[in-house]
């Protein structure tokens, strides 16, 4: 027989913990403030103000004028100017800029016999932004003087389109390199996080901390184990991917090494510094999820970076997953080396020392 | 390197409204066995957590083996071992790897952490033990396990925060004729406990009562000091008697164990006639000396500031 003295009883002591546990309480409210901003504020797919270059061969005026019908349309925005085709191409490798607009050297002719004034160089790893670069295909071309009746309508080429990297259009092919930064993100932040909260909450830390071992041997020796862990879990997902999924493998395996250290080394720290800011397991599992939820929401995983406000990208620019997803995608997909992506790189090596540094010196070796 | 193992002047430490330990001056010699006596939360823990550098003290200072704390506190802490109230070892380790772990931390290489181990595992008579996981031991294996672990790096001075709590009587006596081995080769013990028989064994006793020292002293010469305080009281009616003899003014407890009453008068008397002339008159009453135990001294000393005379 159910007692409803007895459900009371046991609700009412639900709530005094809830209430004694700040963090919980934090979280409830939190999340769902955390979620709504980022999915209604910061996530749109609706992609606009894609990085892209211009290399003008013909010199025209014609040029111009199409370039600034392209810019208005505010789909892209026009970051720099290259002069070959060559030069935009290793730009769009080294993820300067998503695509690239060529106009060739018989513009002129070419808009006198209503042929296609030029030809987009597209980044099409990422299917969200290559399709909306993909609808500029068609777009209308307004030009003064020399086309053809009817030419550079609504329902006619304007431009070729080359799409570089993923040919297919297939998602996997974008989804399965990022997916190595949500997963190390998650197991990487929580293994570490609960690593000194779990010897803090069973009492093992006020024997280790009688003991001669120094802070830093501590965190070191805990986090080097995870290292390979790290390593072992983005070898099943590009080893599996390529062969499942068709993944191709465009870059060197020494840069795809260095990188994914670099991440997994940051990864860590962040979960290191976790650690000393909870008090319990449940405590550093919360804070984990709380910093899991924005970096894989915002580092362009599941939509595109691009198109997030500039607020937020600034905010994403801060997790370290923003930077990895940025640096293994231009591995795997584009080919990109280390050179190519110095400064997302240096951004994880520093975020690693900056951390390491703060979390040794929360991390005392005394009990007050 | 001066006598005492451990010197403490002033000792306090607050934690926020809460005075933990107040004002303690303790001076240990070495060698010896050195015991805290004390109820929970009259803060033995905090006063060995002072003393081994866990804790910084709000005031007051304590050297340990010439180590000022809390400023030395690291090369101390290769000198010390420490053995914790709550079980620290890793449960999921087996009573090997646990070993094996800690002499790594201690530095030890490889061969003298071998022979090191098989003599701990040998002398705590953990062999057939050794790769079950401490999870699944006995309160008295671990224990064992524990104080091995805390000996291994062979220190000059132990901290043992309770060490037999969760351990029964057989497996206490055992206990104690190792800590008596520990002292005979030249290791100053610090234990804390809250049983009396424990206490008694100590070479020296402090008596801990709300953060406060209260006495110090070898565990006889305390008992000897309360001769002709108690009194043993046998007959019948004695909770009466109890409810009685607690409305003078010259008892200080009367405690009932069994079909006796424990008797702690605030002064000895040397006539038992003077006591009978406080117990109801209509009682047929055997009364006779009695000789004080460690209680009694733990009576004495932790209610007389209560009960004003």
């Amino acid at each position: 027989m159910l007692s409803l003295r007895r459900i009371n009883a046991v609700t009412l002591k639900e709530f005094a913990h809830m209430s004694r546990d700040r963090m919980t309480f934090g979280m409830i409210i939190m999340i769902p403030l955390v979620q709504l901003l980022l999915f209604g504020y910061a996530i749109n797919t609706m992609v606009r103000d894609i990085p892209i270059g211009v290399v003008d061969l013909s010199g025209s005026a014609a040029a111009r004028v199409i370039t600034e019908q392209v810019r208005v349309s505010q789909v892209v925005d026009i970051v720099a100017t290259y002069n070959t085709p060559d030069a935009a191409e290793a730009a769009i490798v080294a993820g300067e800029i998503r695509a690239a607009l060529i106009f060739p050297e018989n513009l002129p002719q070419r808009i006198a016999s209503g042929r296609t004034v030029a030809q987009w160089l597209v980044d099409a790893s990422d299917t969200m932004v290559s399709s909306a670069l993909l609808a500029l295909r068609s777009m209308p071309l307004r030009l003064e003087a020399g086309a053809p009746p009817g030419a550079y309508s609504a329902s006619t080429p304007s431009f070729e389109m080359a799409l570089l990297f993923n040919p297919e259009r297939r998602s996997e092919v974008n989804i399965v390199p990022g997916l190595t930064a949500v997963v190390l993100t998650m197991t990487m932040i929580l293994f570490t996080s609960l690593a000194l909260v779990r010897e803090r909450e069973r009492g093992n830390m006020e024997l280790l901390i009688t003991t001669p071992v120094l802070p830093l041997e501590l965190m070191i020796g805990k986090l080097l184990p995870y290292v390979l862990v790290g390593c072992v879990q983005v070898g099943i997902i590009l080893g599996l991917g390529g062969w499942i999924f068709r993944i191709p493998f465009a870059g060197s395996f020494t840069a795809l090494a260095g990188v994914t250290l670099a991440f997994i080394a940051a990864s860590l720290t962040l979960g290191l510094l976790i650690s000393t800011l909870a008090r319990t397991q449940l405590q550093a599992m919360q804070m984990t999820i709380f910093v899991l939820l924005p970096s894989i929401l915002l580092s362009g995983f599941m939509f595109p970076y691009d198109a997030m406000p500039e607020a937020a990208q600034y905010i994403a620019e801060a997790f370290p997953a923003t930077h990895y997803i940025r640096l293994v995608r231009g591995v795997v997909l584009r080919g990109a080396d280390a050179g190519h992506m110095l400064p997302d790189i240096l951004w994880l090596l520093g975020f690693t020392a900056l951390l390491l540094l703060v979390a040794s010196a929360r991390f005392h070796k005394r009990l007050d | 390197m001066t006598d005492a193992a451990i010197v403490a002047n002033g000792l306090t430490r607050r934690f926020g409204d809460l005075v933990a330990v107040n004002d303690v001056d303790l001076e240990i010699a070495h060698g010896q066995i050195y015991g805290f006596l004390g109820p929970n939360g009259s803060g033995k823990t905090t006063l060995i957590r002072m003393l081994c550098g866990l804790l910084t003290p709000s005031a007051g200072t304590a050297r340990a083996l010439d180590f000022q704390l809390p400023e030395q506190a690291e090369p101390l802490r290769r000198r010390i071992g420490y053995m914790t109230q709550k079980f620290s070892l890793f449960d999921d380790l087996s009573c090997k790897e646990n070993l094996n772990f800690l002499a790594r931390i201690y530095g030890l290489d490889n061969s003298q952490r071998q022979m090191r181990i098989t003599t701990l595992l040998n002398q705590f008579n953990l062999e057939p033990l050794s790769s079950r996981q401490a999870g699944a031991m006995s309160g008295g294996q671990r224990q064992r396990l524990a104080l091995a672990a805390a000996t291994l790096h062979e220190p000059e001075l132990l901290f043992l925060d309770e060490p037999t709590s969760a351990v029964d009587p057989q497996n206490r006596r055992d206990f104690w004729e190792t800590l008596f081995d520990l002292s005979e080769a030249g290791t100053t013990l610090l234990v804390s406990t809250h049983y009396m028989d424990e206490a008694e064994r100590c070479h020296q006793l402090a008596i801990l009562d709300n953060g406060n020292l209260k006495t110090q002293g070898v565990p006889a010469d305390l008992m000897g000091a309360l001769k002709g305080r108690v009194i043993d009281v046998q007959g019948d009616g004695l909770r009466a008697v109890r409810q009685q003899l607690m409305t003078s003014n010259e008892v200080l407890s009367a405690a009932q164990q069994g079909d006796r009453l424990r008797v702690l008068l605030k002064k000895p008397v040397q006539d038992i006639g003077v006591f009978k002339q406080w117990l109801p008159g209509d009682q047929t009453l055997h009364c006779e000396p009695a000789k004080a135990t460690l209680e009694d001294v733990f009576v004495e000393t932790t209610q007389a500031d209560e009960t004003p005379c």
